[in-house]
């Protein structure tokens, strides 16, 4: 059961990760327009340089 | 997308008349502006402002955020809040600066951004005191099980401490007033959760209940997201409903007029009101004669005749020809004000009512403590036992939260609200949908509400041959309501107007010109040399011949009469308020099939009758528009006001219409009958999984795993519950 010690701590960092992603969408403010994303989506002008 | 809907003739930007160019301060930083857009509603509106934007030079970037119908721009200092608005114009939207209402509406924002990361959060932790446990549960033992427990509790006790906060805040508040919300158990069951299995943890124990307590934290603030996301959207449109109305005036200073805001004018400032104008003071007439349309404030449908000397009020609005109004009452002291205030009485009278939420509340809250504790005296004097007897108790509190309580009540509101604001109904008061369910009387206005407040003319068939063709040119050069409805029932007929010369609009009277060298007039009666009748007309007289009568009748608004009859199906009783005289609202209540209506009133008696029906045990919902119906639609139990109302009207209101037509109301209230019972059939739920596991709990047999489970399926269950919500 000594492999607990590796595997616990990769498992919660992975978690973390997961958790540092979801506070950068939330800081580059990915939820504040969800009805306006699901718009976007369906631009169909063309852009090089989409909008953040 | 079916948004489209609501954003037709009736959206909030056709609504608006001219619109603000007012100096704004910067929202949020120096280079950032922040304007209001209720007219963007779909991908290429998204596109077209933003490209049309950011092709200014000053602009650095733009982005339009749909849900909240605002552009935000970020420039290089040299942009303003006029600039833009004028940029967006050009564009074909009409926007106005948020920078009076920008401060609130950051931080809704910010507290929106705030319970998100508190539950993104509680979701990693949930999901990794979750992974452990599911080892516990399948027989980890001895050390491994401890170390387990104590990793858990490294990751759920600053979890709980951090993401619970707004549990534990507004649980503080309501046991200082002194009262027992859904919080307090909750905030109870998190602390004793925690507590009791950190000493647990430290006893090398058994049962651990750390999932549970970040798992409830997870999905109790699930609810909450959803209830405040709700009621941000919600704000912010009324917001801007009510910043269309920034109202400027004409004031006369030195030779000339200056346009300032209604807020700086002062008692014994002159201002200038233009045809087609709202009042924007409480006043008296110097110069000029005029009609007004009386029908935002009185009801009455007939358009009221002023000269110097007459007194005005604020919200009128001003037909024919152009007034001088010295003020008398401006700003706080004006009768729109003064509405104001009282509407400030009728809402603190109104958060009386106790939501269905509230009401399970103080029904389950002590309940489930009593239960907790004689669970803790119980097994004391049947063990012995301290720790047992602690174990219990709080399993009991912990087994009981209301998780699925808290999901009950914002799953529901959140799917039906959205269905009706799709439908063009704005809920703008989170209990309206359970007062609207209740509803037993319907209580209507007329002029605005039922009807659409502009008249057509009804007997152009019978006019003599050759009158329309004259009547239509005549009534071409007029901006009063009786003439446009002329004009544009001539053009649908495909009548063309005789070629007249001379034409010119005699303020309060009408208009006359020289049709083949023969005078000709269309106006009021009297002026024509006709006596007036009872019924809405204006007068054509040709020359030296008889004048002759264009009656008008005012147009309901589609889907009135199959509201009415939807309403008396379902067995509501349906009752006409009016102000207007008796004939006109006789009429109308026939066409309708109204048997119960009142005609004449004034706003106090609209009020009085309405207060006199809820205090008979009614559950009353008002309908109405103006001035008038403010009181009134403050004293019912729920109340709706159409778009075009007056400011005050929709403020007083718990649901603003946005469409034109009724039929949407109808629908919410079936609407509003099944988010009831599903509100309810949800409590049900939740009672019912306590019903099995409290008896275990009470025995001592719930194990983590039993109050996992349970916890989760009720929660589940709840939201799908929610989600089958259909009219």
């Amino acid at each position: 059961m000594n492999v607990l010690i590796v595997l616990i701590p990769v498992s919660l960092g992975l978690g973390l990760l997961g958790l540092a992603g979801f506070l950068w969408t939330l800081k580059a403010r990915q939820f504040d327009d969800p009805e306006g994303d699901a718009s976007r989506i369906l631009q169909d002008d063309w852009d090089d340089r989409p909008a953040p | 997308m079916s948004l489209a809907d609501i954003s037709g003739p009736a959206c909030p930007a056709c609504v608006a008349g001219p619109l603000a160019a007012e100096r704004g301060r910067p929202a949020a930083a120096a280079d950032e502006i922040q304007l209001a857009v209720p007219g963007v509603h779909c991908a290429a509106c998204i596109s077209t402002i933003e490209r049309g934007l950011m092709r200014r030079d000053g602009v650095a970037d733009a982005r339009v955020n749909l849900t909240l119908r605002r552009v935000r721009v970020r420039h290089h200092g040299r942009e303003t809040p006029e600039s833009l608005t004028e940029a967006l114009k050009g564009l074909g939207y009409e926007a106005m600066p948020l920078d009076m209402i920008a401060l609130s509406a950051t931080e809704a924002d910010r507290a929106s951004r705030d319970l998100l990361m508190r539950l993104g959060v509680a979701f990693f932790a949930m999901m990794n005191v979750m992974l452990l446990s599911v080892a516990v549960w399948s027989g980890a033992e001895d050390a491994t099980r401890d170390v387990f427990h104590w990793v858990s509790a490294a990751i759920a006790l600053p979890t709980v401490a951090f993401a619970g906060q707004p549990f534990f805040r507004s649980a503080w508040a309501s046991l200082r007033a002194g009262r027992l919300g859904m919080d307090v158990p909750i905030s109870l069951a998190l602390i004793l959760a925690c507590g009791m299995s950190l000493s647990e943890t430290a006893m090398s124990g058994e049962h651990a209940y750390f999932d549970a307590a970040v798992m409830l934290t997870f999905f109790l603030l699930g609810g909450r997201y959803l209830d405040h996301r709700t009621r941000a959207v919600a704000r912010s449109a009324a917001q801007e409903l009510a910043a269309l109305e920034v109202r400027r005036a004409l004031r006369l200073a030195g030779a000339g007029t200056e346009t300032v805001a209604v807020a700086d004018l002062r008692p014994g400032d002159r201002v200038r009101v233009l045809p087609g104008a709202r009042m924007p003071v409480d006043g008296t007439v110097e110069d000029g004669a005029s009609e007004l349309d009386r029908s935002l404030l009185t009801g009455e449908s007939l358009p009221a005749r002023i000269a110097a000397g007459g007194a005005v009020s604020a919200g009128e609005v001003n037909l024919t020809g152009a007034l001088t109004v010295r003020v008398t009452a401006a700003g706080r002291d004006s009768s729109l004000a003064r509405m104001a205030d009282l509407v400030a009485v009728a809402e603190s009278a109104r958060s009386r009512y106790a939501s269905l939420a509230d009401r399970a509340a103080r029904a389950y809250a002590p309940l489930v403590h009593t239960l907790a504790a004689a669970a803790l005296v119980g097994w004391f004097w049947v063990t012995g036992e301290l720790r047992t007897a602690l174990n219990i108790a709080s399993a009991v509190l912990i087994i009981t939260c209301p998780c699925a309580l808290g999901l009950a009540v914002p799953a529901v509101v959140t799917a039906a609200s959205g269905r009706l604001f799709r439908r063009g109904l704005l809920i703008k008061d989170g209990t309206a949908l359970e007062r609207l369910a209740e509803v037993d009387t319907v209580v209507f206005d007329k002029t605005g509400t039922l009807t659409l407040g502009t008249p057509r003319p009804v007997n152009l068939d019978e006019l003599p041959e050759g009158a329309l063709p004259v009547a239509a040119a005549l009534a071409a050069g007029s901006a009063h309501p009786l003439a446009r409805a002329v004009a544009t029932a001539a053009e649908e007929r495909g009548v063309v107007p005789a070629l007249l010369t001379g034409v010119k609009e005699v303020a309060g009277h009408g208009v006359d010109g020289l049709f083949d060298g023969v005078p000709v007039r269309l106006g009021r009666a009297d002026w024509v040399g006709a006596s007036a009748g009872a019924r809405t007309s204006t007068w054509l007289r040709i020359g030296t011949s008889a004048p002759v009568e264009i009656a008008f009748a005012d147009r309901p608004r589609p889907g009135a009469a199959d509201l009415v009859q939807r309403l008396t199906e379902t067995r509501r009783s349906v009752m006409l308020l009016s102000g207007d005289v008796a004939p006109a609202v006789r009429d109308f209540a026939d066409s309708l099939g109204l048997a119960d209506w009142r005609a004449g009133l004034r706003p106090e008696e609209k009020a009085a009758i309405v207060e006199a029906l809820v205090a008979e045990g009614r559950r009353v919902l008002m309908v109405g528009d103006g001035l008038n119906d403010t009181a009134a639609l403050a004293a019912a139990t729920v109340s709706i006001s159409p778009a075009s109302a007056l400011d005050a009207a929709r403020v007083a209101s718990d649901i603003v219409l946005l469409g034109e037509g009724l039929a949407p109301v109808g629908e919410a209230l079936g609407l509003a009958r099944v988010a009831r019972r599903r509100i309810l059939e949800n409590f049900w739920i939740s009672g019912a999984y306590n019903v099995v596991a409290i008896p275990l709990a009470l025995m001592g047999v719930v194990t983590p795993l039993i109050a996992a489970a349970a916890m989760s399926l009720s929660s589940i269950t709840v939201t799908l519950n929610a989600l089958r919500l259909r009219p």
